[in-house]
């Protein structure tokens, strides 16, 4: 019987088997003791689950084809977002200079002559939310003009210049955010000098809106997207199951605990989800691969030195983590709910 | 070591396929339990390997209450009792070796000792030169004997047979007996359930018979 006792787990030994003098917190301190040094203790559980990562590897390569076209699934359900987050986050690369281009043009008023507009330029410039104020003269405005429009002709009809001082005013950095710019227009804008104050910013906050609704969309479906993997690793977890039926049963008379058997299973859930976020991340880099060349070639049209950025390590990281996850959590829902009913008869 | 006390079972859907057995076997016995088809006998060995639950009384295995035993204990008093089956119930996509080896994986042994452990078992009952066949290539009486050294491979205190012989020719059935009755003679509790009654009369040991699910004890001499 002693040698009965070492073959037992620890668990069994500190419940089951209830022999003798020893008294609860001893038992448990024996039992603490065992699993930590004992043959089937701390050392044989990690064994245990270091044999089932290999099997339920070595199963999902025994069905080359099946499990390809799983993973290739879980790979498709786990690129869509991670495309988009790929698309949205050059998009916002694209944006992020721009903010720096914020410029505020003040029409002056007819009346007022050249130096009073040079007055008014070293008064703004001093100011410490400007930047740098640059001031177009009507002359400099007519030149310009007569260049740019095509209508040079028809300008010298005109008696006079009829183009007034116009200041274009830079923000610094800081006051060009979208909340800090209004404020400063409505400074500027009141100024007596001023005729008119012009900012040409609603695009761009139009732009940001749409991107932070295209996050929030990438988030929805990412968590749509989530749902189905789950299903999908659920579902395949389930035939696996009942394909592995009568070996189960098998298990289960010679002694095999619950724990032992779903092992495999899990770890198989685990590494359809692994494969099918290494499956995702080549789908989303194929897919910046083949819109490299266009893209290029749009941004030279555009005089840019813009290129795609492709996923970034800890994104990566982290779609590999997130398709590992629901792997595990889509084998264990999928484990709960079907290995219980599989008893020998 | 087996100790049933009044157990019976009823099924759902009406019948009761055993009532009121009384059963005694002491550790390192070996009995047969014989009876005509449906007269109870894999009900009485479910009720031990506990594939069953006694609709009333007591079961007391190798010590343990059975109906005092939460679902969770069940593995670990299994591992106890060496189970062999008519059909084998061997896995066909592993090797004999490692058919043989499964019990001691799941006890979580250290792997020299199941190298060391699952030779010992193959060469006991004749077939280490077997060990890296496959279950299908080998015949009847090897696939039981596969199954044997299965049961024994982590030296269980019990041994429960259900019709091990069913399939075989009568000196397979007498050369899986006498292993059997090696098991037995180191010590080993064995009980099994046969119909065969001429090869359970040659073998000369305890015999109990069941008839609609009563039990009685009997010898040699009830079987002529």
């Amino acid at each position: 019987m002693a040698r009965q006792a070492t073959r037992r787990s620890p668990r069994r030994s500190a419940t089951v088997v209830a022999p003798s003098e020893a008294t609860p917190k001893r038992r448990a301190s024996v039992s603490l003791v065992r699993r930590l040094s004992g043959k089937g203790g701390l050392r044989g559980y990690f064994k245990g689950h270091f044999q089932a990562l290999f099997l339920s590897l070595g199963r999902v390569s025994r069905h080359p084809l099946s499990s390809l076209m799983t993973i290739a699934v879980i790979g498709i359900a786990l690129a869509l977002p991670a495309g988009l987050h790929v698309v949205l986050k050059n998009v916002q690369g694209v944006s992020a200079g721009w903010e720096d281009a914020v410029q505020i043009s003040l029409f002056l008023n007819q009346d007022v002559d050249a130096a009073e507009a040079r007055r008014l330029v070293e008064q703004l410039s001093a100011m410490s939310t400007i930047e740098a104020v640059v001031h177009v003269t009507p002359q400099q405005a007519l030149e310009e003009f007569r260049q740019y429009s095509g209508f040079g002709e028809a300008l010298d009809v005109l008696d006079e210049n009829p183009l007034p001082n116009v200041l274009l005013v830079r923000p610094t950095r800081a006051a060009s955010e979208p909340l800090m710019v209004e404020p400063l227009l409505h400074e500027l804008r009141s100024l007596p000098l001023v005729e008119m104050a012009q900012l040409d910013m609603e695009w761009l906050k139009r732009l940001y809106a749409i991107m932070a609704i295209g996050e929030r969309g990438v988030f929805v479906l990412a968590a749509l997207l989530a749902l189905a993997v789950l299903l999908i690793v659920g579902n395949t977890i389930r035939l696996a199951i009942q394909n592995r039926r009568d070996e189960i049963e098998v298990q289960k008379l010679i002694g095999a605990t619950d724990a032992f058997i779903q092992r495999p299973f899990l770890y198989s859930g685990l590494w359809h989800g692994v494969f099918g976020a290494v499956m995702a991340w080549l789908l989303v880099t194929l897919s910046l691969w083949l819109l490299h060349g266009p893209v290029q070639q749009l941004s030279l049209l555009y005089n840019s030195t813009f290129s795609l950025d492709s996923l970034e390590p800890v994104a990566v990281l982290v779609v590999i983590g997130a398709g590992g996850l629901l792997g595990l959590l889509g084998a264990w829902l999928a484990v709960g709910r079907h290995l219980r009913d599989i008893e020998p008869t | 070591m087996i100790h049933f006390e009044n157990v019976g079972k009823r099924y759902a859907e009406g019948g009761e396929a055993l009532s009121g057995v009384n059963l005694q076997l002491g550790a390192g016995k070996m009995a047969f339990l014989t009876g005509h088809s449906g007269a109870g006998k894999s009900t009485l060995l479910k009720l031990i390997c506990l594939i069953e639950r006694a609709s009333y009384g007591q079961v007391i295995i190798n010590g343990k209450n059975f109906s005092r035993l939460g679902r969770r204990h069940i593995p670990y008093v299994r591992r106890d009792i060496g189970i062999i089956f008519q059909n084998h119930k061997l896995l066909n996509d592993r090797t004999v070796f490692d058919n043989v080896a499964l019990p001691l994986v799941i006890a979580g042994q250290p792997h020299r000792d199941i190298q060391r452990r699952v030779r010992a078992s193959l060469d006991k009952v004749g077939l280490l030169d077997k060990e890296r066949s496959l279950p299908s290539s080998l015949s009847g009486g090897e696939q039981q004997r596969v199954g044997i050294a299965r049961a024994v491979v982590n030296k269980p205190p019990l041994l429960v047979a259900d019709e091990p012989t069913g399939n075989l020719d009568p000196a397979l059935s007498a050369e899986i007996m006498t292993l059997f009755a090696e098991f037995n003679q180191v010590g080993v509790t064995v009980l099994i359930a046969s119909h065969d009654i001429d090869l359970i009369a040659r073998m000369g040991k305890r015999v109990l018979v069941l008839e609609k699910g009563r039990l009685l004890e009997g010898d040699n001499e009830v079987l002529q």
